[in-house]
């Protein structure tokens, strides 16, 4: 041990490493590449192999059996076309909802306000939001109660606040990813050249026109990025809808029922691919966009 | 482009009531943990400072705040280095592959939390026969907190360039004290920025988490959900999401300023 240590050596490897620099890269790579592929792809592998085994139906273990009947169920059961359509539909839902927010205060951060208030609004829009997700939702479990704030609110005008369930869902879930889809958006407005935005309404072009032709078209891979952020977190999130979604069910929940309770790892393990088919098939779809750069 | 002034107004009051629909709910959380309602009735019936001294003297919020920092911190420590490794690997090599090594080391928090959760719980019971506990906790939270760390010193590697690190090695520095007396104190303030928001991260985290952590392993995340959904701890969860949001903005305002810091002093 004392010989590895010793300076005579510790030279040798260091200038044998400056000039193989396919060892130096290997040596900077090994440890965080074996981590993620062991730790992370590995798992993910096991996991699509673990939706085709079966529990044995006395002893309730798990036995490496092949099976399609877990991937059938998920495919074909009712139930289960009727929570990831739900799901989806959330997801789909929530992310439009962000976005619409996020173009307008992302635009007046980057294009309108002065680089001080720009400073300040984005620590104001993104300190807030950042910090936790349980104390996020539940706010708005407290909101959203029977006696909270907006029932409050509405009280005068006849109308009722949404209470728990879907609706309740989605409005938490969009609370929740907001800062997720400001930041790329704003990040790519400001990289968008004032010049070029002068060049356009220099030729002619009205507002709308530079808005549409050139800052839109600039800004899409942001957006898109984005979208993955909201989109992928809404699909797998089911704690929001536990809090504040009533009885509803989607994906995370049949996957986390079936884990805990059910005890039946092989049927989540299928379940949890609805997921991630659906997400690698959005990634395949907006990958030519450049969005994942802008990740 | 002119953007009129009724354009500027309406963008500003847009703006305006976004950041307004951002900090109502937290403003509603901190009322509510005085309020003498048990069932966080609005508007409050009256007001009390005795949940916070429920709080204060709970021995169950005490220990998972305990757990979770110290969960947060072995984390954080682990990516740290992975993070840091797997950034100079990327932004001072060029090899087969790497833009998988990249989509890698985005995929744990590209994928929704609930993939992670499970695939990492199916990983440690089923194949490895692990039982959940800390470490597999610990495990987990590293491998999401990677990205944080990694963003960080790209961001900086990419900044700073290569000159200072040849003109080291053409002076007759070896490797490992280019390393030591340049790389890394260029790098250094981006990653406590890194390690401050994996921190914020794994403080926070909640699905991974359920999935991963053995049933003794109570974080502070966990203690709340537990807690949420019994009607007279209500006002204590209060003061504890209170107490999260000033605790947790901390980190997160320090990272920012470290790094917007950085963007200045170019």
């Amino acid at each position: 041990m004392n010989a590895l240590l010793s300076p005579g050596l510790g030279r040798r490897t260091s200038s044998f490493l400056a000039t193989h620099s396919r060892a130096r890269l290997a040596l900077v790579l090994i440890a965080p590449l074996t981590w993620l592929v062991v730790v992370y792809v590995v798992a993910l592998a096991l996991l699509l192999v673990t939706a085709l085994w079966r529990v044995d139906g006395y002893t309730g273990q798990i036995s490496p059996s092949w099976t399609l009947d877990n991937i059938r169920t998920v495919v074909t059961g009712s139930l289960y076309q009727t929570v990831t359509l739900r799901t989806v539909g959330v997801a789909v839902v929530v992310t439009v909802v962000d976005v619409l927010i996020a173009l307008p205060i992302a635009f007046y951060m980057a294009k309108v306000a002065s680089p001080r208030a720009r400073r300040l609004l984005v620590i104001a829009t993104l300190m807030p939001l950042w910090a936790s997700y349980l104390v996020k939702a539940y706010a708005w479990r407290s909101l959203l109660s029977e006696q909270g704030l907006l029932n409050w609110v509405l009280a005068p005008t006849g109308l009722q606040g949404p209470g728990y369930g879907l609706t309740a869902a989605i409005i938490t879930l969009s609370y929740l990813w907001l800062p997720y889809v400001i930041l790329p958006i704003y990040a790519g407005l400001e990289k968008v050249p004032d010049s070029l935005i002068e060049a356009s309404s220099d030729l002619g072009a009205s507002t709308w026109r530079t808005l549409g032709s050139v800052v839109l078209p600039l800004t899409t891979p942001a957006i898109i990025a984005g979208t993955i952020f909201s989109f992928s977190l809404s699909l797998g999130d089911y704690i929001t809808v536990t809090i504040v979604g009533g009885t509803s069910q989607v994906l995370g929940n049949l996957v986390y029922t079936n884990v805990g309770a059910a005890n039946n790892l092989p049927l989540a393990a299928a379940i949890a691919l609805v997921p991630i088919v659906i997400i690698f098939g959005y990634l395949a779809l907006v990958r030519r966009t450049g969005a994942l750069d802008n990740l | 482009m002119r953007i009129g002034r009724t354009a500027q107004a309406a963008l500003a009051t847009v703006s305006t009531l976004t950041l307004l629909v951002i900090y109502l709910p937290l403003l509603v959380v901190f009322i509510n943990s005085f309020s003498t309602s048990l069932s966080l009735s609005w508007p409050p019936p009256g007001l009390t400072t005795q949940w916070w001294e429920r709080a204060a003297n709970s021995e169950g919020a005490r220990a998972a705040v305990a757990t979770s920092v110290g969960i947060a911190l072995l984390a954080t420590a682990m990516a740290l280095v992975l993070g840091t490794l797997v950034a100079i690997a990327l932004q001072r090599f060029d090899f087969f592959g790497r833009q998988t090594v990249n989509l890698l080391v985005i995929l744990p928090i590209a994928l929704p939390g609930i993939v992670t959760g499970i695939a990492l719980n199916n990983f440690f019971r089923t194949i490895l026969g692990v039982p959940l506990s800390i470490w597999t906790l610990v495990v987990a939270h590293a491998t999401f907190c990677i990205v944080t760390v990694f963003n960080n010193a790209v961001a900086r590697l990419r900044r700073t360039g290569t000159r200072l690190e040849e003109a080291s090695s053409d002076l007759g520095a070896g490797i490992w004290t280019t390393f030591r007396l340049v790389t890394f104190p260029q790098l250094r303030s981006a990653l406590l920025a890194g390690g401050l928001l994996a921190f914020a991260l794994s403080f926070d985290e909640i699905i991974v988490t359920t999935f991963t952590a053995g049933s003794g392993v109570t974080t502070l995340p966990i203690f709340i959900l537990n807690n949420m959904f019994r009607p007279n701890q209500a006002p204590v969860v209060a003061v504890i999401a209170v107490v999260m949001v000033i605790v947790s903005v901390i980190p997160i305002y320090l990272a920012q300023r470290l790094s917007s810091a950085d963007v200045d002093h170019r």
